[in-house]
């Protein structure tokens, strides 16, 4: 019983190692990409389409309308970093159906991953919007004794992202397989529609949480707040957080 | 240790490369194809909505070919109706002239058979008159029409006054040829005889005298030369007793009453006196 497909090692060589995050991580890639290429490739600009183009338009129209939805004003420069972040997270998931697959998100390695990779995307897209002085006295705001206590909570912060999402990832893993060795049949089916369930929602927590997290730092930090999207934003991050 | 860091770094890097061959494959690609999909149907409703103003223009070109095709024919038809009413006149002043000439000739004609009628009755009247005449002068006094006509015209020479017999000689012995005496009737030698005498009387010897006889002759007799005429004739007594037939005849027609019972009486008249 492996607690993360980490410690699957498939070859060892040094520091270097091939273990079964890569791996699946590289299947899911492999997947994704070849799935967008083979659908794209033939794309229509009439009125009639095909019904994959749909279902992608659709997934990317839905992705850039939450981003938008959370106060992103040009949700496009946003949606590779954050749709990427919801595609892989939602995949990884998905295909949890697949007998034999160890979800990479299972791992606490590639959550620290992504979290590192939101933790630094904000201050990026923060300082590009802003600029590097006005974004980095955001910190200092309302008062300069507030510095530390931003500081840890953007560290914190990131370090929530990446355990909430293996917590969620690896715990319905192993449910799945505690369950499967007390009642092997029809309930691990049903856990198993749950960890779908589950996955989905968390692709969503974890993508919106970068949303906002990004918009606070281009929003929020380099205006006074003026009016109610700002608290609206607030709210969500809050509830948001909670779950 | 639950957190590998190489597997960390690995991931990192794998992230980072599926974002940027997610950029490439799938976000820019269906972004581009919605971009594309939408500026058509822009661009469509543009067209639409151009097509649409250049319908709506020409609907009103044509409403107002419509009205002014509608205002030519009016004007048009009113132009027919009224050459219409124009030539309608035209032709019914034609048919009345038509009409009116054509009544015209008829009245003409209707004139020219009651002339002739007149003619013919005058002719008739007159041989009835002779008939009733020689009849009743043979009853009576046993002479003949013709001898009774022919004193009666030696008479009328003889009764002459001066001055007419003058100017009758003048112009008889100017002309050259011979005169003429014309009688309806045969005349006897012994007739012809005093009639010769009574002109060698008034007019002397020199001139030869022919005698003709015309059957048609109104007059009963006349002696003519060189234009000049002296006639006996029952003309006046037969244009007389026409007008009084016609007279009756009207009254008669227009009254339907009984004709008027006098009857003037038929004056004879001296010698006809005329000559151009």
């Amino acid at each position: 019983m492996n607690l993360s497909p980490d410690n699957i090692i498939y070859w060892h060589m040094g520091f270097f190692k091939l273990n079964a995050t890569i791996v699946f991580t590289w299947g899911l890639m492999l997947v994704l990409v070849l799935g967008s290429k083979m659908i794209t490739r033939k794309l229509s600009t009439e009125l009639q389409r095909s019904r994959w183009q749909n279902l992608l338009e659709m997934i990317v129209t839905g992705i850039n309308q939450q981003i938008e939805e959370v106060g992103l004003k040009h949700p496009q420069k946003y949606l590779g970093f954050l749709g990427t972040l919801f595609l892989f997270v939602a995949m990884a998931s998905l295909f949890t159906i697949v007998p034999g697959y160890e979800p990479p998100t299972g791992s606490l390695s590639t959550t620290a991953a992504l979290a590192i990779c939101v933790f630094v995307a904000v201050p990026m897209f923060g300082i590009e919007e802003n600029g590097v002085g006005k974004y980095l006295r955001g910190y200092m705001k309302p008062t300069i004794i507030m510095l530390p206590f931003n500081i840890i909570s953007e560290i914190s912060r990131t370090l929530a992202l990446a355990v909430r999402l293996f917590g969620n990832m690896m715990s319905g893993t192993m449910i799945l397989a505690i369950l499967l060795t007390i009642t092997p049949f029809i309930f691990p089916i049903i856990m198993s529609a749950l960890g779908l369930l589950t996955g989905m929602v968390q692709a969503y927590i974890f993508s919106i949480l970068a949303t906002v997290y990004i918009a606070a730092a281009t929003r929020v930090r380099s205006t006074k707040p003026e009016n109610g999207p700002e608290e609206a934003t607030e709210d969500k991050t809050e509830s948001v957080s909670r779950s | 240790m639950l957190i590998d860091w190489f597997t960390v770094i690995a991931q990192v890097i794998n992230f980072l490369i599926l974002v940027w061959l997610l950029k490439r494959f799938l976000y820019q690609p269906i972004l581009g194809a919605i971009d594309a999909r939408e500026k058509r149907i822009a661009a469509k409703i543009a067209d639409a909505d151009a097509k649409e103003a250049e319908a709506e223009k020409q609907r009103q070109a044509y409403q107002q070919k419509n009205e002014a095709f509608d205002q030519q024919r009016n004007t048009q038809m009113n132009e027919v109706l009224e050459a219409a009413k124009v030539e309608r006149a035209q032709l019914l002043d034609a048919t009345r002239q038509d009409a009116e000439d054509l009544r015209v000739r008829l009245e003409q004609a209707l004139r020219n058979e009651q002339h002739s009628l007149n003619e013919e009755l005058s002719r008739s009247t007159r041989e009835e008159v002779f008939a009733i005449a020689r009849k009743t002068l043979s009853d009576l006094a046993d002479i003949s029409l013709e001898q009774r006509m022919t004193e009666i015209f030696l008479d009328r020479l003889r009764e002459l006054s001066t001055a007419q017999i003058t100017e009758l000689t003048s112009a008889f012995k100017k002309s050259s040829g011979t005169l003429l005496v014309r009688t309806a009737f045969a005349l006897s030698a012994q007739q012809r005889a005093a009639i010769e005498t009574a002109i060698g009387e008034m007019l002397g010897k020199e001139k030869q005298i022919e005698f003709d006889t015309l059957p048609g002759l109104v007059s009963g007799i006349e002696l003519s030369a060189d234009g000049r005429k002296i006639a006996w004739s029952i003309a006046d007594y037969l244009g007389s007793l026409a007008q009084r037939v016609d007279d009756l005849l009207k009254n008669r027609s227009e009254t339907e009453g009984p004709a008027p019972a006098d009857m003037a009486t038929i004056t004879p008249e001296g010698v006809d006196h005329s000559g151009h």
